[in-house]
């Protein structure tokens, strides 16, 4: 009988970590930003495979990574704001509650599983000025081994997280307007571009949880509708 | 709430079937008879094409046998940007079918990725009424009206369905519930698929009053609690529902003419 190798945990986890990091790595990054009207999400994406969803009347999702792990589980935060809206009310989805429900299944996954997910994802709200309680927006991001934080203004997902980060701690300011927040988001992805195709209106795919909308708050912005705010 | 069911396709019925059956609407497995006359009815509903699409109408009365159970429900529900649903029957279960289509349409959309067709909804309704086949059994019969915007043929469509889930789409016009006969009665003489909206609406409130007048379960139009029917266009643009001023402004000028 053959003894098994001893892994420390330690080791198991660092290698699981980094095996999730590079395959996030290799993918594209995605930003998402608060402006004056609601919150925009944006990806560099020529496929029509996309990366961005709608989840609820004010949820969206954004994904990176592998693809067929990240869309499966925008097709279950789907399915879980469906059935509790339909089990209470359309008001009582949340995103923080299918954030955290995110994190627990990706942190499980990550302890649990040979292979973690090489995935991370944002889930964002814009606020209802209307309902008391519900009027600020929220962008939650859930990383590779469950790790959930919260973000005001700016978020990005994706191997040149930090780097887009910094560009945008020092350029975004509140209040912008939904063509300064989209060139912004663009300048960003142009920089984790960096020495590729250049980020124009054809290959970007924005959607936008707009706050003025009545009922389903998400939609998608066309390429005319985005060469119109880029100008290109 | 679980995160992660045991389902993977895209319907919302079916999601709720495998994981979540205490939720779904099921009045199957009832033991002995429930008298109808004890829960509320929606009564007439009517749908016809008109030049730009296709008009939905209902009036507000809901009865429990001879009571009047609400003298403003609404009947005529959008079940997305470019469809409605018009009840009659019993209204409970009708309203949740209703609220359950809207849901299924727009948790399909969002896992696809793209929405149903046109005749994809009305099957799928057709499918949620045969599901109801064993409450209909018991007194509890929904038949809905389905109707739509075909944005890939252009044009205004619409169905009718049976308690067995048949589906019949309609070239011109069909009204349900208790004052139904009545109302195609008066449909079959005023109207026409090349009409304006304005003919359209006139058509609709005529129609309406002419079922209120014979049949005393459907509500009509009520000037002294201002209580009016609903009546709902739906184009390529999407759905717009008529004012309560122009349902008067229309009532009022076929009042004149009787």
């Amino acid at each position: 009988m053959s003894m098994p190798f001893y892994v420390s945990p330690e080791q198991v986890m660092q290698d699981k970590a980094e095996y999730a990091r590079k395959g996030i790595g290799r993918g594209k990054s995605s930003v998402t930003l608060e402006f004056e009207g609601g919150v925009v999400l944006m990806a560099e994406n020529p496929s029509s495979l996309m990366k961005i969803g709608e989840i609820y009347d004010r949820i969206a999702f954004a994904g990176v990574g592998k693809f067929s792990e990240f869309d499966q589980l925008r097709k279950i935060g789907v399915r879980y704001a469906d059935t509790k809206g339909y089990a209470y009310s359309r008001d009582d989805v949340r995103a923080k509650a299918l954030a955290n429900a995110y994190s627990q299944a990706i942190g499980d996954a990550f302890t649990r599983e040979l292979k973690p997910l090489e995935v991370e994802v944002i889930v964002a709200e814009v606020g209802d000025p209307t309902l008391a309680g519900h009027e600020k927006n929220a962008i939650y991001r859930v990383q590779f081994d469950g790790s959930i934080s919260d973000h005001e203004g700016y978020c990005v997902i994706g191997g040149s997280a930090d780097d887009l980060g910094n560009l945008l701690r020092a350029e975004y300011r509140p209040g912008l307007s939904l063509g300064e927040a989209l060139q912004l988001g663009r300048r960003a992805l142009q920089r984790a571009a960096e020495g590729q195709p250049q980020v124009t209106s054809e290959n970007l795919e924005v959607c936008v949880l707009e706050r003025g909308r009545v009922g389903r708050k998400f939609h998608r912005l066309g390429t005319d509708t985005l060469r119109e705010h880029l100008g290109d | 709430m679980r995160f992660a069911g045991r389902y993977s396709g895209s319907s919302f019925s079916e999601l709720l079937a495998v994981d979540y059956p205490q939720l779904l609407p099921d009045l199957s497995r009832l033991s002995g008879s429930l008298d109808p006359s004890k829960v509320p009815h929606g009564t007439t509903v009517l749908s016809f094409k008109y030049a730009d699409g296709v008009v939905v109408a209902g009036d507000r009365l809901a009865t429990e046998g001879n009571r009047v159970a609400s003298r403003d429900i609404e009947k005529v529900l959008p079940t997305d940007a470019h469809s409605l649903i018009a009840i009659a029957g019993a209204a409970g279960p009708a309203l949740e079918m209703a609220r359950l289509m809207r849901i299924e349409l727009e948790h399909y959309e969002k896992i696809e990725g793209e929405p149903l067709e046109l005749d994809g909804k009305a099957n799928k309704l057709s499918q949620m009424v045969r599901a109801n086949l064993p409450a209909a059994m018991q007194g509890m019969v929904v038949v809905p009206l389905f109707a739509g915007y075909d944005l890939r043929r252009h044009q205004g469509r619409l169905w009718k369905f049976d308690v067995t889930g048949g589906r019949y789409e309609e070239t011109d016009f069909e009204a349900t519930g208790s004052g139904g006969l009545y109302a195609r009665e008066s449909l079959k003489k005023s109207h026409r698929n090349d009409i304006s909206r304005e003919e359209g609406l006139s058509v609709a409130i005529r129609a309406l009053t002419d079922a209120a007048d014979e049949d005393r379960a459907t509500g009509g139009v009520d000037l002294q609690r201002r209580i009016f029917p609903i009546v709902d266009c739906c184009t390529a643009e999407g759905i717009t529902r008529a004012s309560d001023a122009e349902i008067e402004g229309a009532y009022l000028s076929l009042a004149g003419v009787r």
